[in-house]
């Protein structure tokens, strides 16, 4: 019964909460723009062209009712047609989506899986040469641009020292040699056992992944040194040193396990904070995703695109925000037994 | 937070004195606090434990936050780069060796950093270290805008849900949560395409995309004060609720908004930033930093200097305003410090 409450507040919630988002594409895309008739049909148009098309694009029914019908055209997954491409959008989306996929998560497992370990040393040396370091790569990370540092790497890197593959997903050689079954080319050209293609597709993913991996590794390990500090100073931490064991194992095995706690959250969120750094790291590395179709389609005030590809990353953001919290209740024996008090 | 209670209730007990009344008590308050300058030093009178004016107390309480302040080196070196950043955008004029905006396409192309254009020349011929100096303005006017338009708004909204509770309270904080939801610079860019390109309104959507965070500070900060003696004591004398929250609860939420504010503007230049790179924030040929960084995009593999400058400039200033964000923090909230 209680664990049900609990459960419908939280479905409550999220159904709010999409509706809000929704409310604010609508907003965007129907109240604030110039006239959608005009930029149709020209300005020179007669009056009787002009409340055709009005009434056509349903621009004359009253507002809730055009909300309405957006919202359901939404949660069927039409975001309309695409000008640019002459696709509909959500066609477009799927078609991008793998991309920005493969790039964020290669990107988080850098950054989780050298952020979280930065984290834990620098706090257990606290005040070291690594802790040192971390608070500068974080500083850094927040003042840096994204687009500006990626486009000095591909100087480096690829101009420079040859070391990685420029622009783009893969070479034009292998790009029609794949069949795509994932979307991932990482997973498709090893499915395949096409090492080459798989070679030339990392070279062309590290630099801009691990780019992505730097800025929320900059964010994970500052989140995990403090997180860390916490846990350390309890009293159970005493308590395990008494009784003699190692430290490797109170770091790794006591501290760490309670860290993870509200650190699921910290990765969850960067995670998502990786979706919004794409948009501009796939410019900088023309990376066909979702990022690149976006900014594509503002350039060319592609508004259904724009806004259907606003609304998929706001929903994925929204999703994994949403996720984080349940895990916190989850993982967190303390606030499970505040929601069965309740 | 304490401290600055009592002289807000001290000023309300003052007003139903006439208008000659209340200058009197000044004029005797005024005299006592000359008194104490010239018996002690300034520094005591500012340090002293017990001010004898709320403009002591104001004046103390500013003093020691410098103290705590300066005594943080990266700190006063993030404050002096951003007097810098200020100084170079009012003399932008006078500084810039070049015609930031006209170049020689004959001579001038594309020439690498040398000692008659430190940081080199772009495709059009300009000097790179003019534009540079140039495009301060642009900056500061970005960063201090959105600063002015969105933490009102965020203050408004916190406080007044903060303060009011309830229904209104839960529909504010909604509201809040949605614009929170969404990615900032997403929800900035579909802000950008449908009102237009141009710096105008990139510094609108940054604005509206940023106000989310200080309205939930605002709003934890008037929910603690809520329940302060000395707002119960405003509320018994009579006062309406709007200036419970406009005159007595608002400017005690004013100082940890500005520290976010101030934190946030690092934010808020890479932002713009990224608006002018992706050509939806300033127009060429205005020097923006970020729409600089596109331009010399074309040539980044050849001519690398056109995308490095502007790029280490934003770096660079970015950088100075968070580690004053850091140092305000630290000075203001020693609570938050580590």
């Amino acid at each position: 019964m209680r664990a049900s409450n609990v459960l419908g507040r939280f479905l409550v919630v999220i159904l709010l909460t999409y509706l809000g988002l929704l409310a604010v594409t609508f907003f965007i895309g129907r109240v604030i723009p110039i006239d959608p008739v005009l930029a149709i049909v020209g300005d020179r148009a007669p009056e009787h062209v002009v409340a055709r098309v009005r009434e056509e694009l349903g621009l004359n029914k009253p507002l809730w009712e055009q909300f309405y019908i957006y919202v359901s055209k939404v949660v069927h997954g039409d975001f309309g047609t695409s000008v640019l491409t002459s696709n509909p959008v959500m066609q477009d989306i799927r078609r991008t989506f793998p991309a920005t996929f493969e790039l964020a998560t290669l990107g988080i497992i850098i950054g989780a899986g050298i952020g979280v370990p930065l984290g834990v040393w620098a706090a257990v040396k606290r005040g070291g040469l690594v802790d040192q370091i971390v608070r500068v790569m974080g500083l850094v990370g927040y003042s840096i641009p994204i687009f500006w540092l990626g486009l000095m790497a591909l100087v480096v890197f690829y101009a420079r020292l040859g070391w990685v593959s420029g622009p783009g997903r893969i070479d034009i050689v292998y790009e029609y040699t794949l069949v795509p079954v994932t979307g991932l080319l990482l997973l498709d050209s090893a499915r395949a056992g096409e090492w080459q293609a798989f070679g030339n597709a990392l070279s062309h993913l590290i630099l801009p992944a691990s780019l992505l991996g730097y800025f929320s590794l900059a964010y994970i390990s500052r989140m995990t040194r403090s997180f860390m500090l916490n846990e350390l100073a309890q009293e159970y931490i005493v308590a395990a040193r008494a009784k003699g064991l190692s430290e490797a194992r109170i770091i790794w095995r006591h501290a760490l396990r309670n860290a993870m706690v509200p650190l699921v959250t910290v990765i969850a969120l960067s995670y998502a904070g990786l979706l919004e750094g794409s948009v501009l790291t796939e410019t900088v590395f023309a990376w066909p995703g979702l990022g690149l179709y976006l900014t594509n389609s503002l350039q060319n005030a592609d508004m259904n695109a724009v806004l259907g590809a606003t609304i998929v990353v706001g929903s994925i953001f929204v999703g994994l925000n949403l996720l984080s919290d349940l895990l916190y209740q989850m993982l967190d024996p303390r606030t499970r037994a505040m929601v069965q008090a309740r | 937070m304490s401290a600055a209670g009592p002289p807000a209730l001290d000023n309300e007990g003052a007003r139903p004195l006439g208008g000659a009344a209340r200058s009197a008590v000044r004029g005797e308050r005024k005299s006592a606090s000359e008194v104490a300058r010239n018996g002690e030093s300034l520094h005591d009178w500012l340090m002293s434990d017990r001010p004898r004016s709320r403009r002591q107390a104001a004046f103390g309480r500013a003093y020691g936050t410098w103290r705590t302040f300066a005594r943080n080196r990266l700190a006063m070196v993030g404050l002096l780069i951003v007097l810098g950043l200020v100084l170079t955008a009012a003399f932008a004029d006078v500084l810039s060796p070049y015609n930031p905006f006209v170049g020689d396409l004959r001579t001038t192309r594309l020439l690498p950093p040398s000692a008659a254009h430190w940081f080199g020349t772009d495709d059009q011929g300009r000097d790179i270290l003019s534009r540079l100096i140039y495009g301060s303005r642009i900056t500061l006017f970005v960063v201090v805008l959105v600063a002015v338009l969105a933490a009102p708004i965020g203050l408004a909204v916190g406080t007044v849900a903060g303060y009011s509770g309830g229904l209104v309270d839960a529909a504010l904080m909604r509201i809040t949560d949605i614009f929170l939801a969404f990615p900032r610079l997403i929800l900035a860019l579909a802000f950008v395409a449908a009102l237009g390109p141009g710096i105008g309104n990139a510094v609108i959507a940054i604005a509206l995309t940023s106000w989310p965070p200080y309205a939930r500070i605002a709003r934890a900060e008037t929910l603690t004060l809520r329940q302060a003696d000395y707002i119960a004591a405003v509320r018994l004398i009579g006062a309406s609720p709007w200036r419970i929250v406009w005159r007595h609860i608002m400017p005690l939420c004013v100082s940890s908004v500005i520290v976010r504010v101030t934190l946030d503007m690092a934010g808020i230049i890479i932002t713009a930033a990224g608006l002018g790179f992706l050509g939806l924030g300033a127009q060429p040929p205005m020097p923006e930093w970020g729409a600089m960084i596109a331009n010399g995009r074309l040539y980044v593999l050849d001519q690398w200097w056109v995308a490095a400058a502007p790029g280490a400039a934003i770096f660079v200033v970015s950088l100075a305003f968070n580690l004053l964000g850091d140092g305000l923090r630290d000075a203001l909230d020693p609570k938050a410090a580590k």
